[in-house]
């Protein structure tokens, strides 16, 4: 008995740390380093640090820093850059724990807007516009629209860095032909569409519901063609109000009839898309569509080969009848961005390092991997694509876009993102009506 | 004393920092602003606090009752001399020693509806998560409240089932009335540690639920993390952590006070 006692003190104490005290310890270590940084920038002896998201893509920054570090810029500069990769889902809260402590990066990987917004705010982030606009590399070097994505409030704080990632609604080519139909260009044919199907026992959207943004693309899209981008972009810019636009209320009944209907199954919400199951079923042609970001490709050509060489089909979200949206508008990620730390030791050796990026080399090297890079010059470099005509689609529909919308969970600030995407999977699973969505959502300041 | 040096630094220090933080707002860049009670007022008034403290209480409950009762049996079934209860009870042990995280992974691999064992929408429905959660659970931790049990189904004097045998007690009556009453200290240690263990409980509700489908599952544990590490709100954050503190040293007080936990000494007392 006596050891069983003391087991059970210990498990205690030592949970009490982990659990109650991790927050506070995290807190107060980054609290207590920021006192006592206030002297010396970051880095420091003309070598930056460079955070990136340590996914397989990263490589493409590699190559990048190295080629830099061996320039002629780099020695004009004086400087040299170390990269350092963080593993993916933990990538935002160690960025923001690293910027609140005086090993903050001088360069880092963002997703623009929302998620760099409280950087700003703190005065942490070199505004960008003038470099921009000054330097004809960098001004006419990238799609105007995406530029534009990255920054706030008309202020530039990133330079694109990686492909581009518009959200599709991809296809199976071979049940659409089987089955005799066309991929929608409105939403009454997607509705029809999705009649057929059902009829003949398949699901018609894969939805990877367990992560709740796949859900989210959803809404971006129904708002997008129902109000226009200036309904989003009303929110984006800090006015809670506009949740309240009748095109919110009408994109969040639309998805309840959606769900309702069940045109994604009866299942979807204990299906993840990280880890496989949606790309599963949409490869194995148990559902017919999939609504996804431009990776999807990838991710199948990566799972299912065959599939994605011979049956995978894609298009742009339908119009939606009387809405006030562009069918040639897009929602997604335009890209990720670099941004400079204020704090960053060496401006100019930093800068150098982005117009790097507007190069036709980075461009080369993005497009090998299967991306689609954000630069003016991309057009002629698509043919060296794995896939050429899936480049050349994603690249003429981000470059004739009238409006790239940023992810709402990345344009918003991450108090409000999560709560939000809370809210989007109560829709979805049915915890909510359309009326309570949008004032829970007028409620998040 | 270095323990105690220890845990002043790391678990007095960081307790007294929170609470502190508690008052402030403070999204982890720059310094904290005092908030006042905004942080508190928060918690008391949207419904989420009510909510996660009911689901925690429910989890505690019904993961307390199930364990107990699965380990019980399994205990005392392997409590018995034959060698190859004991080879089967090592076997058996090897789901404490995984990590959590790896189970949950497992688990949710599982019950992925369309290519998992299990069919059906069970992550996307309220019971179906909540049970799924108490089932992963009990996976891991019955094994090591079976060990428990087990060590106390031994102890057990053998003269007392002899003697109720000879007076021709049957199996299921020695069970009720040797083996239970005898095993009531066990009971009530694996009891507290399973309550203790089970406010504390984080990460297979952040890897097989997210605190879903909407909020159905977002123990306090989850909330806590979900306002510091997602939202980066650490005021919030550390209100809840706060409060948790609080109610979780509450409950072993009463815990402790109920069930004569602390007067246990006089195991054989009665003799």
């Amino acid at each position: 008995m006596e050891s069983t006692t003391s087991n059970g003190g210990r498990a205690f104490s030592r949970r009490w740390v982990l659990g109650a005290g991790a927050t506070t310890l995290a807190a107060a270590g980054t609290a207590g380093l920021t006192a006592c940084g206030s002297s010396g920038g970051p880095g420091g002896g003309g070598t930056l640090t460079a955070f990136v998201y340590g996914d397989d893509a990263a490589e493409v920054q590699v190559a990048a820093i190295d080629r830099f570090n061996s320039s002629a810029a780099a020695k004009k500069a004086k400087g040299r850059i170390k990269l350092e990769k963080v593993p993916g889902s933990a990538y935002p809260a160690k960025l923001r724990t690293a910027m609140g402590s005086p090993n903050a990066p001088d360069i880092f990987f963002n997703w623009g807007g929302g998620s760099i917004k409280a950087y700003r705010d703190a005065g942490q982030l070199v505004d960008l516009t003038d470099t921009i606009t000054s330097d004809p590399v960098l001004k006419s070097g990238f799609l105007p629209s995406v530029i534009t994505a990255g920054g706030i409030g008309g202020h530039n704080y990133g330079i694109p860095m990686r492909g581009m990632q518009p959200v599709i609604l991809f296809y199976n080519t071979s049940l659409f032909a089987e089955h005799k139909l066309r991929p929608p260009t409105t939403w009454d044919q997607l509705l029809d569409i999705n009649a057929k199907l059902k009829k003949a026992g398949i699901t018609p959207f894969a939805l990877g519901g367990a992560d709740i943004w796949p859900e989210l693309m959803w809404l971006e899209y129904l708002v997008d063609r129902i109000g226009g981008p200036q309904v989003f972009d009303r929110i984006k810019n800090g006015d809670a109000s506009g949740w309240g636009d009748p095109a919110v209320l009408k994109a969040a009944q639309t998805v309840r009839q959606l769900v309702d209907d069940g045109a994604f199954g009866k299942g979807f919400s204990s299906v993840a898309y990280t880890n496989g199951g949606a790309p599963a079923v949409f490869a194995r042609g148990r559902a017919a569509m999939h609504l996804m970001g431009s990776w999807e490709y990838s991710t199948q050509l990566g799972k299912f080969p065959d599939f994605a060489r011979k049956s995978l089909g894609w298009t742009a979200f339908p119009a939606v009848e009387g809405g006030a949206g562009d069918i040639r508008d897009v929602v997604g990620n335009p890209t990720n961005y670099w941004s400079v730390n204020a704090r960053t030791s060496d401006r100019d050796a930093a800068l150098a390092f982005l117009r790097d990026c507007a190069s036709e080399t980075y461009a080369k090297a993005l497009i090998a991997g299967g991306d689609v890079p954000a630069t003016t010059n991309a057009e002629s470099l698509l043919d060296a694509s794995p896939n050429p005509a899936f480049a050349t689609f994603q690249y003429t529909m981000v470059r004739d876009a009238p409006a790239f919308t940023l992810s709402w969970d990345q344009a918003v600030d991450p108090d409000v993102s999560t709560p939000m995407l809370t809210e989007v999977d109560k829709l979805f699973v049915g915890k909510s009506s359309p009326s309570r969505f949008v004032s829970a959502l007028q409620g998040l300041k | 004393m270095p323990g105690v040096l220890f845990f002043l630094f790391f678990a007095a220090l960081p307790m007294v920092l929170a609470f502190c933080l508690s008052f402030t707002e403070w999204n982890g860049l720059g310094d904290p602003r005092p908030a006042g009670l905004a942080n508190w007022r928060k918690l008391f008034d949207d419904g989420q606090l009510t909510q996660s403290l009911t689901v925690t209480v429910l989890l505690t409950a019904v993961s307390w009752a199930f364990q107990t009762v699965v380990s019980l049996l399994l205990g005392v079934w392997a409590a018995g001399r034959r060698r190859n209860r004991a080879i089967l009870s090592a076997i058996f042990f090897v789901p404490f020693l995984l990590s959590s995280t790896a189970i949950s992974l497992l688990f949710h691999a599982l019950l992925d509806p369309n290519f998992g064992i299990v069919r059906g929408d069970t992550l996307g429905s309220t019971d179906g998560a909540f049970l799924a959660i108490v089932f992963v659970g009990g996976w891991q931790f019955i094994p090591f409240h079976t060990l428990i049990y087990q060590g106390g189904a031994r102890q057990i004097p053998d003269v007392l089932h002899q003697a109720a045998a000879i007076d021709g007690a049957g199996r299921y009556r020695r069970f009720f009335s040797i083996t239970l009453p005898q095993l009531r200290n066990t009971a009530t240690t694996s009891g507290v540690l399973m309550v203790v263990g089970s406010l504390t409980y984080f990460e297979t509700v952040l890897i097989l639920t997210q605190g879903g489908p909407g909020t159905d599952t977002a123990i306090l544990p989850y909330l806590m993390y979900e306002a510091g590490f997602k939202s980066y709100d650490f005021g919030y954050a550390s209100a809840v952590a706060s409060f948790l503190v609080v109610a979780a040293t509450a409950l072993s007080l009463l815990l402790v006070r109920l069930s004569g936990f602390g007067a246990m000494r006089g195991t054989r007392e009665g003799m």
